[in-house]
């Protein structure tokens, strides 16, 4: 079973695809026992799992590090809601051009921004999605409605369903009279999640993945070697960039509204955190970085000093207070300390996150009881000489 | 004239923010090879230094009036400082001096946080991938910035600077023509002191013995490790200078915008391109460039610029310049205006 998710082949790929479809499509049962069995909150596992799946594709297999994905998670968002003001609440076409226009702002900005490696590259990107920000904010707020977020209204073109919709009939949008809310929208994004995790398979599997991963391994190598990276690195930019214009126009099917803090670097932060605390260059770890994230998101930042009162209830009145007065600065509105704390604790200790994490204890497991003792696997657990 | 002096010295003082700020990132870059994701928060630490020491100097002591009532007829509530209780007058000019003295806190504090911080995390990073060193920096801002933020709560915290320098300059009455060009006065202390700042940075790696260690550490670390000589404890020094300029530069900077916890982050992305401009670890490169956008930005929002573009259909440029001329210095000149050969390739 663990061999399955660390040692892959082209064999065991249709079936580990096949079992995550049904572990997606069966997210509301085996969640509600976790009170996280709600559509909004599986809506955001989806939604968040395709975002980082595709950061991945760059991050994972390339190794250069994009600080400005955020960028095209609003391009497409704001593209996807011009779809909609323009051509009607059907979501289909809006994805695609969300897709396609995301694609374009990746092709010019990885264009540019490819010619630098390592810290520069970071800085680039960084650099480009604050421009991005600050334009969506400020600068071009006849298109993106500054501040106050771009939304769908009533006396929109519409082109298709504008006639047909009568006045006041509420702005969702809908798939042959599906609204896509709740369930039907959960299950909207979980198609497309299998989907997409199912290309990215194909893709870490494909000779342009293994090129991808030469790349990261060694570049100097490959470029001695004669091999331009050029066109490896920006065709795995771009992808990943149309994932992230996918997944932000999945958040406007459910909830058609664009604002320009979706670009900004916490934004990015966000998605970098998710892909290392899953685990980088795995094809199931950001989806489970991006779960737990949004998970313990929802869970902590709902807390308060009542809830955490009831919880330690259970303790002597005067250490109650103390540790309720501790553990405050760590959720609810301290959400966000919990996370940089996890993200340095991560990266210090976990580097290969959570699937690695499960990887060594699963090893030490078989091991303790010698079940599944392989030289070769030992060999390479046992730390090297020196370090 | 008088519009573009306006704005050479508008450009100078937010200039002067950015070439602090880079130029301990690329201090810190150049010796230790590191990007310090975390040197926007040292910033912002330094500004809530000014705003701690504000705070504790105007502690108050209250005391209910046995006479006066206040219009609710109870007692009234006489509100002194304890520093003025203490020193009489002298006491309430130390308050007034609040931001200039804060910098005597921010000196050692900033320089133990610098030190500690590189001995407790980021020398572990030496020898990890560059992504996840900035991944760690990144992290350690976010858990800085929210601390700051569990402290001072989320709004920001007005700080104002000593009466005597609250006024203006009026430039224009030196030169025979009264109000053609005020300024503030604050801001040329600040254009000041960050000059001040960076010459002794200069002429501490420039004349000392120990700067010469350092920037022969900087040229090539391995030899001067072979002469015997402790660079890395050294090495943690400049990082702690590093933090030093950051955390002053936020101290003085704390009048022109009051400090909030994610002030930091903001003048964080905007040194990057500093830095990258400048030439990644040249220190001359770091702190030019860092005037040279200042001044762009602040001419690219100028009234007149403005109309001039807009008819030309470009609008919000001033929003945007840095970054626009940060790509195209990186087309042209990958290495940056005066970036070493062989420095992070």
């Amino acid at each position: 079973m663990l061999t399955l998710f660390t040692k892959s082949s082209e064999k065991s790929d249709l079936l580990l695809l096949a079992l995550f479809a049904i572990v997606v499509f069966a997210m509301p049962i085996w969640l509600a026992p976790f009170g996280a069995a709600y559509p909004d909150l599986m809506q955001r596992f989806a939604i968040f799992g395709i975002f980082a799946t595709g950061f991945n594709i760059l991050f994972g297999l390339t190794g250069y590090l994009s600080f400005g994905h955020a960028a095209f998670l609003g391009v497409g968002s704001y593209t996807a809601v011009w779809t909609f003001k323009l051509l009607g609440m059907n979501p289909i076409p809006a994805i695609i051009s969300a897709v396609v226009v995301a694609g374009l702002f990746a092709l010019v900005i990885g264009f540019i921004s490819l010619r630098r490696s390592g810290i520069y590259f970071s800085i680039l990107t960084l650099a480009f999605a604050q421009m991005c920000y600050n334009l969506a904010y400020s600068v071009l707020t006849p298109i993106t409605n500054g501040e106050t977020g771009l939304r769908v209204l009533q006396d929109d073109i519409r082109l298709f369903d504008a006639p047909t919709v009568g006045e006041g009939a509420p702005l969702i949008s809908h798939i042959g009279g599906i609204e896509m809310q709740g369930m039907p929208g959960f299950y909207f994004c979980a198609v497309l999640l299998i989907v997409m995790v199912g290309v990215a398979m194909r893709i870490f599997r494909s000779p342009f993945g293994m090129m991808l991963k030469a790349v990261k391994t060694n570049q100097t190598r490959l470029n001695y070697t004669g091999v331009n990276t050029r066109p490896y690195t920006l065709a795995a930019f771009v992808i990943s960039g149309m994932y992230a214009g996918l997944a932000g126009s999945l958040m406007c099917v459910i909830d058609p509204l664009a604002g320009a803090e979706r670009m900004q670097w916490t934004a990015s932060g966000e998605v970098v955190l998710m892909t290392i605390l899953g685990g980088v260059g795995t094809i199931i770890g950001p989806i489970i970085g991006a779960a737990l994230i949004k998970y313990f998101e929802n869970i902590f930042s709902a807390f308060n000093d009542q809830t955490l009162d009831g919880i330690f209830s259970f303790l002597p009145e005067p250490l109650k207070e103390g540790v309720v007065n501790v553990t405050s600065l760590f959720v609810g509105d301290g959400w966000n300390l919990s996370l940089g704390i996890l993200f340095v604790l991560i990266v210090v200790f976990l580097p290969g996150g959570v699937t690695e994490g499960l990887n060594r204890t699963g090893k030490f497991i078989l091991r303790r009881f010698g079940i599944g003792r392989d030289p070769e696997n030992e060999e390479k657990t046992s730390p090297a000489p020196g370090e | 004239m008088d519009a573009i002096l306006l704005q050479v010295l508008n450009g100078l003082d937010k200039g002067a923010a950015y070439a602090l700020i880079a130029l301990g990132l690329t201090l810190i870059f150049g010796t230790l090879g590191v990007v310090n994701f975390a040197h926007g928060a040292l910033f912002m630490l330094g500004a809530f230094c000014a705003v701690t020491i504000n705070k504790v100097l105007s502690l108050q002591k209250v005391v209910l009036s046995q006479t006066e009532t206040t219009a609710w007829g109870t007692p009234l509530e006489i509100r002194t400082p304890f520093a003025q209780e203490w020193f009489g007058d002298f006491g309430l000019t130390i308050i007034d001096y609040s931001v200039p003295l804060s910098i005597l806190l921010a000196i050692p504090f900033m320089l133990i946080v610098g030190v500690v911080m590189e001995r407790g995390l980021i020398r572990y990073f030496y020898k990890r991938p560059h992504a996840e060193q900035i991944l760690v920096t990144f992290g350690l801002a976010i858990v800085l910035q929210e601390i700051i933020k569990a402290f001072f709560g989320a709004n920001p915290i007005q700080q104002n600077a000593p009466e005597l320098l609250q006024g203006a300059i009026d430039f224009g009455a030196m030169f025979g023509d009264p109000g053609a060009l005020v300024y503030p006065l604050w801001r040329m202390v600040y254009l000041g002191f960050s000059v001040v700042v960076i010459l002794s940075v200069f002429a501490f790696l420039q004349f000392t013995t120990f700067g010469m260690v350092v920037r022969a550490g900087m040229a090539d670390r391995e030899t001067v490790g072979l002469l015997g000589i402790d660079i890395d404890r050294r090495f943690t020094i400049v990082f702690g200078i590093a933090a030093v300029v950051a955390g002053t530069a936020g101290v003085m900077y704390t009048p022109i915008l009051p400090p909030d916890y994610h002030m930091g982050m903001e003048f964080l992305v905007l040194s990057f391109v500093v830095v990258v401009v400048g030439g990644m670890g040249s220190l001359g490169g770091a702190v030019s460039a860092g005037f040279l956008l200042g001044i762009l930005q602040s001419f690219a929002s100028m009234t007149e610029i403005r109309d001039l573009l807009a008819k030309v259909g470009i609008v919000g440029l001033d929003q945007i310049i840095i970054y626009l001329i940060a790509i195209v210095i990186l087309l042209v000149r990958p290495r940056g205006l005066m970036g070493r050969k062989g420095v992070m390739e």
